[in-house]
């Protein structure tokens, strides 16, 4: 489609980055080679191989977490917690000061457009050490009962869809409260975690605090199932949670998990029908859709259904899929070609079950992962595209006629981890709000995240929260869980 | 990529006039019926129109595209001088300016017209006669609007006999705010009807309005009254135009076209000093209304010192270094 | 009055959505004191008694959870003063069960009626303590607030029959979720009397449903209910633990371990018994105007 003002290609330089020709284990404050098969990671905008990086071994693993126990019980646990704090903070300034290259390695990994990463993932990431670098040496202010006392070494492993910015989630308030961290970060996205580890060197981190362990589903299962870890935190899919909760069902070991979502995005008539258009688009096309709140079912009031389905599509039209380095781009590549054929999978079943597909008209890059911005109207809750989590950017639209039918659909899920209520009403949203069975509710707004707001689901989106002083809870000892 | 100015883009022949529009005709039958149509328009939440011009201002404008759109955005700023203190030699050199933006490159395009004080408006037509270029003045006890309707009506007679062929008139805030819409309605159409030809901008002045519902209401009901052009200020009032507000004005065009038919201009004007400033304005215009309001017929920028910045980066553009002061002219 | 009179011995039924059913089963099994003397048979609830039970608490959940907590905490506080009414018969339900001294189980009556005080005073302060507003970098208006999770299965305590069951149940209706109880295999007379004082101090019919019977064969198919939203398995017989909570997995339910021994039940229980049923929810919102 060609339109008067084409805006000219507007690449954002990859000099920055320095990738080397392979990458180690970050164990004990050193990168080491793994003892596992070494694995390629690639750009999916351009299935170009940006390096190999090491595959820990159960052997590895063992090295690491050993390392981290060292630290914990001989720098890291017995230091003052403002000194703790104090490092938490140089990390958090590192990081603001090398922002736009952590930018154009998460974009070339993940394949995130780089507006995204330059404006929601690295800042947040900085804004999350900063906000638990002050936690440090206040812990006893934070309401979770008298001398709160560390868990000990925490197994940490993360998905692929906002990789440097699920490290920080995870990192950030196990150190704070005095923990030592073995994390895995996802296989197709191992490159920032691995610059992170460059980045505690440059802060002088005590050597095995933090060890980044890259690798497949065995490396995370060698950090889950380690005897001597005591605490796992998990971000990542709902099957692969229920996996680690049996893993660690009778040991005395700590668990979080942030899982999958279906989030219901309810849009009343008498919403801000432009914001809320916004805010559908923002809901499900935000980072591919590889996002597990992602608002992936559109309820819409019957009465206002064909003018927000008309907007919706006048709005999708002007997304702009391509080039995740461009800065003008506002929809990047699916993140790997496994994701791809998830997507493709479920949409075939979307048309099969007789439901309408709408994609703007757009052309797609030759080579790379790619997937049209895609509506699906006509949607029965009985349709596999409403019930199954996606990860991509496919909306599916239903309708309801009174706020009783829209919580009811809305809930009518095995997830509950966000949701979102489009309405000028004040007295519905808060009513709404209470009704809606998920641990995050965006009211007027959709995919705001901040380190100071609890975020986790209910329901078989996980337990435990992430951020606020909710998120300390799920490192300390003894410490409420809430 | 065709980034070439549209030939007919200075000429008028391709606006459309204000028929009356018959799903709407219920509407200004009283007070009541208007006011229930301007509040019955969707909300605007502020917040998130905030972040929707957050989003789209950090668009990357570079290369064939900045050279497209800054001589796309020279094209549509009226120049503009709004001060007691105007004479007919300030006037002339405006429109000498006007006329040719940058004398040492004839490539460079006219802007769309000389806006200025009615009184002066005579002065403006002859030193653009026979350019094309449009003469806009200010009426309607320009810019508070406070004077009876028979003044503000003579005051808009008067700027059309001088030879104005555009009239920026400004609304009775009192009245719109305290909920008097039919008589805001009412002075807007009795305006155009003393415009004649001459094509009408209808000044919001949003600065005083304060909240994007009342922008919605306000532009939706000059709209409806006829107007050619919504204009978010007279840059008398502080904020004048902002992002935000030209986003919601878009939106009111966009969304009256597809309600009537009818196609109506949007003059962001006051406080648009920069080239990043016009950009963000063409971008929001680009992606909101779409392309078919990326032209001067139904898009100006209401502004003075702009212009010597957009030619500054046009200069830029074209010689690859940077300019300075003494290369464009002081007005 | 005649000192020969022949007593009417109470049948010992189940608690299910308000309601005093026998087994579906037709099961009962035979309830002695510790040194084996007969005291009562009591029903033997079966997996499709546990199912009803949890149909029950889902279908209570929504009134429950949506009362005030001001009013949940008065409902609660009643149900206090009813137990205090039946003092006595508790005391002697404990005492025989248990094998205690009047003293003895005295004090643990005591316990278990000031127990449901101390948390009748917790409802409408949970969100103060638990929730609240948090300060995001930018403009929006953003608080986290605990709600209940759902519905609670909890396997009581084996030993404490009566100060462990409410220490168990209690934090699990404070906190407005509903509860399906498996009490003590071997002591489970005070449970059916506590029944008995639910059933008449305000508490909604189905909020609290108390199987007796065993912890060690209900234990999976309440882990393993897709319906259930969190389980407590303080009183999972020794060794079944690991394997209910493997089951709970199954649905991300919320699982509360068995500690290695039964605790101290007249230890400060703080908020450890509540949190774990609550969830957080954050509600975000734009400020403008």
């Amino acid at each position: 489609m060609t339109s008067l003002f084409e805006y000219a290609p507007a690449p954002e330089s990859r000099s920055i980055v320095d990738i080397r020709p392979s990458y180690g284990l970050f164990i004990d404050g050193v990168f080491v080679d793994g003892t596992g098969e070494p694995f390629k990671t690639v750009n999916p905008a351009t299935e170009e191989v940006l390096t190999e990086v090491s595959s820990g071994s159960a052997a590895d693993v063992d090295r690491a977490v050993a390392a981290a126990r060292r630290a914990f019980t001989r720098t890291w646990g017995p230091m003052r917690p403002a000194d703790r704090g104090k490092y938490l903070f140089r990390i958090a300034r590192l990081l603001q000061e090398r922002a736009r290259e952590f930018a154009v390695l998460e974009s070339l990994d993940n394949g995130k457009p780089i507006r995204e990463s330059r404006d929601v993932d690295i800042p947040l990431a900085a804004a999350h050490f900063f906000y638990h670098a002050g936690w440090a040496d206040k812990l006893d202010f934070a309401g979770l009962g008298p001398g709160p006392r560390p868990l000990g070494v925490a197994g940490q492993v993360i998905p692929w869809n906002f990789p440097m910015l699920m490290l920080a989630w995870k990192i950030a308030p196990a150190l704070a409260t005095g923990n030592t961290v073995v994390l895995k970060p996802a296989e197709t996205t191992p490159l920032t975690a691995l610059l992170f580890a460059e980045i505690c060197q440059q802060a002088d981190l005590p050597p095995g605090v933090v060890n980044i362990v890259t690798g497949a589903g065995e490396t995370g299962r060698a950090v889950v199932e380690h005897g001597d870890v005591d605490k796992v935190a998990f971000t990542g899919s709902t099957e692969v949670g229920k996996s680690i909760a049996r893993a660690v069902a009778g040991t005395r070991k700590s668990l979080t998990l942030e899982l999958g979502g279906k989030a219901a995005n309810i849009v009343f008539d008498d919403a801000a029908i432009d914001q809320a258009v916004e805010g559908i688009v923002q809901g499900i096309f935000f980072n591919q859709g590889h996002v597990c709140c992602a608002g992936s079912r559109l309820l819409v009031q019957e009465n206002v259904h064909d003018e927000v389905i008309a907007s919706l599509q006048r709005r999708i039209s002007t997304l702009r899929v391509g080039d995740p380095l461009d800065k003008n781009t506002d929809l990047g590549a699916i993140n790997s070609h496994l994701q791809l054929a998830r997507i493709r999978e479920l949409v075939d079943i979307g048309d099969a079950e007789g439901a309408q597909r709408w994609q703007p008209d757009c052309v797609l890059p030759e080579k790379g992962f790619w997937f049209k911005p895609t509506v699906f109207t006509q949607v029965s809750p009985a349709h596999r595209i409403a019930r199954d989590e996606v990860f991509g950017p496919v909306l599916s639209v239903m309708t309801f006629r009174t706020p009783d039918e829209a919580v009811a659909k809305a809930n009518n899920t095995t997830y509950g981890l966000s949701a979102g209520i489009w309405t000028e009403k004040g007295s519905r949203i808060l009513k709404i709000a209470n009704q809606l069975r998920a641990g995050v509710v965006w009211a007027n707004t959709f995919n705001k995240f901040d380190p100071t707001s609890p975020f986790g689901g209910y329901k078989q989106s996980g337990y435990g929260r992430e951020g606020g002083r909710h998120g300390l809870t799920g490192y300390l000892k003894g410490a409420d869980r809430s | 990529m065709t980034h070439v100015l549209d030939p007919d883009a200075l000429s008028d022949d391709a606006r459309l006039t204000a028929p009356p529009l018959p799903p709407f005709s219920d509407i200004t039958r009283s007070d009541a019926s208007l006011r229930a149509f301007l509040h019955g328009l969707p909300g605007v939440d502020q917040v998130g129109a905030e972040a929707r011009v957050a989003v789209l201002g950090t668009r990357s404008i570079k290369t064939t595209a900045k050279a497209w759109a800054i001589d796309t955005a020279i094209s549509m700023v009226d120049l503009t001088t709004l001060e007691g203190s105007d004479t007919p030699g300030k006037v002339r050199s405006l429109a000498a300016k006007a006329k040719r933006p940058d004398p040492g490159d004839p490539t460079c395009p006219p802007v769309a017209a000389v806006c200025v004080y009615g009184d002066l408006a005579g002065v403006a037509r002859e030193a653009l006669a026979g350019t094309g270029l449009h003469v806009a003045a200010v009426a309607t006890a320009f810019p508070s609007g406070r004077a009876s309707r028979e003044v503000k009506i003579a005051d808009v007679k008067d700027a059309v006999a001088n030879g104005a062929d555009e009239i920026d008139m400004v609304i009775d805030r009192g009245a719109f705010l305290t909920g008097r819409y039919l008589d805001v309605y009412d002075e807007i159409v009795a305006v155009k009807e003393a415009c004649g030809s001459a094509h009408l901008k209808v000044i919001l002045e949003t600065g005083e309005l304060v909240t994007l519902d009342n922008v919605r209401r306000a532009s939706w009901l000059a709209m409806l009254a006829g107007g050619d052009f919504i204009k978010t200020s007279t840059g008398k009032i502080s904020p004048a135009a902002t992002l935000p507000v030209c986003l919601v004005m878009l939106e009111a065009v966009r969304d009256f076209r597809a309600a009537t038919g009818r196609q109506v201009g949007v003059k962001p004007a006051g406080g648009i000093r920069t080239t990043k400033d016009a950009m963000k304005h063409l971008v929001l215009v680009n992606e909101t209304a779409g392309p078919d309001w990326l032209s001067p017929d139904w898009f100006r920028l209401g502004a003075s010192s702009l212009l010597n910045d957009l030619l500054l980066q046009r200069q830029k553009l074209r010689t690859g270094h940077y300019s300075g002061p003494d290369y464009v002219t002081v007005d | 009055m005649s000192s020969d009179r022949l007593a009417v011995r109470k049948t010992y039924k189940l608690y299910v959505n308000g309601a005093f059913p026998r087994s579906e089963s037709g099961r009962t099994y035979e309830v002695t004191d510790p040194r084996g003397h007969f005291l009562a048979n009591a029903a033997w609830a079966s997996r499709k008694d546990a199912r009803d039970a949890v149909v029950a608490a889902r279908g209570a959940f929504g009134k429950w959870s949506g009362m005030t907590a001001y009013n949940r905490g008065q409902v609660l506080y009643r149900v206090a003063e009813v137990m205090e009414g039946r003092h006595a018969q508790f005391c002697d339900e404990v005492a025989t069960g248990e094998g205690l001294s009047g003293s003895k189980a005295r004090a643990a009556v005591d316990a278990a009626i000031d127990r449901w005080v101390w948390y009748a005073g917790w409802t409408d302060k949970l969100a103060a303590v638990l929730g609240g507003a948090n300060p995001v970098a930018g403009p929006y208006f953003d608080f986290s607030m605990p709600e209940p999770t759902g519905v609670v299965a909890v396997l009581a305590p084996q030993e404490s029959s009566l100060l462990g069951l409410v220490s168990v149940l209690a934090p699990v209706l404070a906190t407005g979720n509903t509860g399906v109880v498996v009490t003590s295999k071997d002591r489970p007379l005070p449970a059916v009397t506590l029944g008995e004082v639910l059933a008449t101090s305000d508490v909604p019919g189905g909020v609290v449903n108390l199987l007796t019977g065993d912890a060690a064969e209900l234990g999976t198919w309440l882990a393993e209910h897709a319906d259930v939203d969190a389980i407590d398995l303080t009183g999972a017989p020794a060794g079944r633990a690991m394997e209910f909570e493997r089951e709970a997995a199954g649905t991300v339910k919320r699982v509360v371990r068995p500690p290695a021994t039964e605790p101290d039940w007249t230890a400060d229980p703080g908020l450890s018994r509540m949190t774990p049923f609550l969830e957080t929810k954050t509600v975000w919102h734009p400020m403008g105007v």
